[in-house]
């Protein structure tokens, strides 16, 4: 393993509880700690831990930060009152997405968390755009972990303390500050539960609380079925600079309104929106068993029973909740709804059912 | 360290195989290959009656990382598969050498059966491996 990949304060902890680690976008990270699918199924029946601490996190303040990121990012942050946190992107000028994010309004200025891949583009398009009075602090000194699945807040309670009601009361995507602890209604599975960015020296003893408390500790393996369950895009593969939010199921993002916003991409993404997206994302279902994989293609049956590529699996994986292959691609725009698709496995070509994702129901 | 029972046979590409003394062998995939691919999530068998030539490829093992092809390592007449796998593939990452079994041979030529790796052999190529 590469002494030049940046550890978390977790690592250790990882390592005794046989975590197989994985480099990372520069990081050492847990993969899994036995089974990836065990993991998975304890985040969907009850509760999982995972080590995001690999996350960039920035902070915006200054009296010109609420302008500033009005003109950077696709969602309004004066839509968000303090407590409150929205998704959205980073645009460039062509309306490509640079960055997924969430954006925490705070009572004292703004909280971005964001990629680590993409940690340098994103703090350089900061930098690059930053105008008037606006300090931009990373904060790699904090750790940051998900606490997801049904049963994550009742057993975090303990470890939570007298933040625990407050916590359970807040609707997804708002988030309190409990001293030292950023508590948000956010994660990245589906599943009920909080991410929490917390001092370095903290994350230890949280980890093993909430280990304690019957939460599993869980690996960037089942992070990825478990969001790719969810319809949630992966930065990188779902989208990115070549990709607008119109393309990738991120339209919701995008605050259209008022007309004189002019955030970073807006007329790109506007004239795409007039003329019409050259593709969009789709979920597929693979019929039958198997897998679907990121980068096969998908094929349109013709009327003469042949098959035209069509578009690209961006993210695909067997979902163990539904047992079968699921996955997202990026197709043209002009293929009908009722088109008959198909993705080309082992020389057969097996037909796959578009769908709108999430693939599961979301648990509330 | 993996498990690598003394007796079995094996092959480089990480299949072992069972030889029956009655012309028949048993194949699957070893510890170190399930420890490798990870949870196996699907897995596509051999059709019973089909004649394989050693080397030839016999079958999918699919796991949440990745697909790998299960090649055969000796030639002869597939008897039998282990249907049970269709929908308990997690049997490969339990029980490598037990329940996650692939299929049965019949072999055309035992002779090949000296051209496999004892367990000391296939030790050296999980080592060249890691």
């Amino acid at each position: 393993m590469s002494s030049a990949l940046k550890r978390t304060p977790l690592a250790q902890a990882h390592e005794a509880a046989g975590a197989k680690m994985v480099p990372f976008f520069g990081w050492e990270m847990p993969l899994h700690y036995g089974s990836q699918l065990e993991e998975h199924y304890a985040v969907r029946g009850c509760g999982g831990i995972f080590d995001v601490s690999h996350m960039t996190v920035v902070d915006i303040s200054g009296p010109d930060a609420t302008a500033y990121l009005r003109c950077l990012l696709t969602q309004d942050v004066t839509t968000l009152a303090p407590g409150q946190a929205s998704y959205g992107a980073l645009l460039n000028n062509a309306g490509g997405v640079i960055d997924d994010l969430i954006a925490y309004r705070r009572t004292e200025g703004y909280r971005l968390i964001v990629n680590a891949a993409t940690r340098d583009e994103d703090l350089a398009w900061l930098e690059a755009h930053r105008t008037g009075a606006v300090e931009i602090t990373e904060r790699a000194e904090l750790a940051m972990l998900a606490v997801q699945g049904p049963e994550a807040l009742a057993r975090a309670t303990a470890w939570l303390g007298a933040a625990a009601p407050t916590l359970a009361a807040l609707p997804p995507f708002a988030f309190l500050e409990d001293e030292d602890r950023f508590l948000a209604r956010t994660g990245y599975t589906g599943e009920d539960g909080f991410e929490v960015v917390l001092p370095a020296a903290d994350a230890v003893d949280a980890w093993g609380m909430l280990l304690a408390a019957g939460l599993a500790p869980a690996g960037l393996g089942a992070r990825d079925t478990l969001r790719l369950e969810a319809g949630m895009n992966l930065y990188g593969q779902d989208m990115d600079q070549t990709v607008s939010p119109l393309e990738a199921n991120m339209g919701w993002t995008v605050a259209w309104a008022p007309e004189d916003r002019a955030f970073l991409g807006r007329d790109a993404l506007a004239a795409q929106k007039a003329t019409g997206v050259p593709t969009r994302q789709v979920g597929l279902r693979l019929e039958g068993k198997g897998v679907l994989r990121a980068g096969l293609e998908v094929f349109q049956e013709g009327p003469d029973g042949a098959w035209t590529p069509v578009g690209t699996l961006t993210s695909g994986a067997f979902s163990p909740t539904l047992k079968e292959g699921i996955g997202l691609a990026r197709i043209k725009a002009t293929v009908p709804r009722a088109a008959i698709l198909a993705v080309e496995l082992r020389g057969q070509y097996r037909r796959v059912l578009r769908c709108r994702p999430p693939f599961i129901k979301k648990h509330s | 360290m993996s498990d690598i029972p003394a007796d079995l046979k094996y092959i480089a590409s990480h299949e072992w195989v069972r030889v029956a003394g009655d012309g028949t062998v048993t194949v699957g995939v070893t510890d170190h290959a399930q420890d490798a691919l990870g949870d196996v999530v699907y897995v596509e068998l051999p059709e019973v009656d089909v004649v394989l030539s050693a080397g030839d490829e016999a079958g999918v093992v699919e796991s949440v990382k990745a697909a790998s092809d299960i090649y055969t390592p000796l030639s002869g007449t597939v008897i039998a598969v282990n249907s049970t796998l269709e929908d308990a593939p997690e049997q490969v990452n339990s029980d490598p050498y037990g329940e996650g079994w692939f299929f049965k041979l019949r072999l055309a030529d035992a002779g090949e059966l000296d051209e496999l790796l004892d367990a000391d052999g296939y030790a050296d190529v999980c080592d060249a491996d890691a």
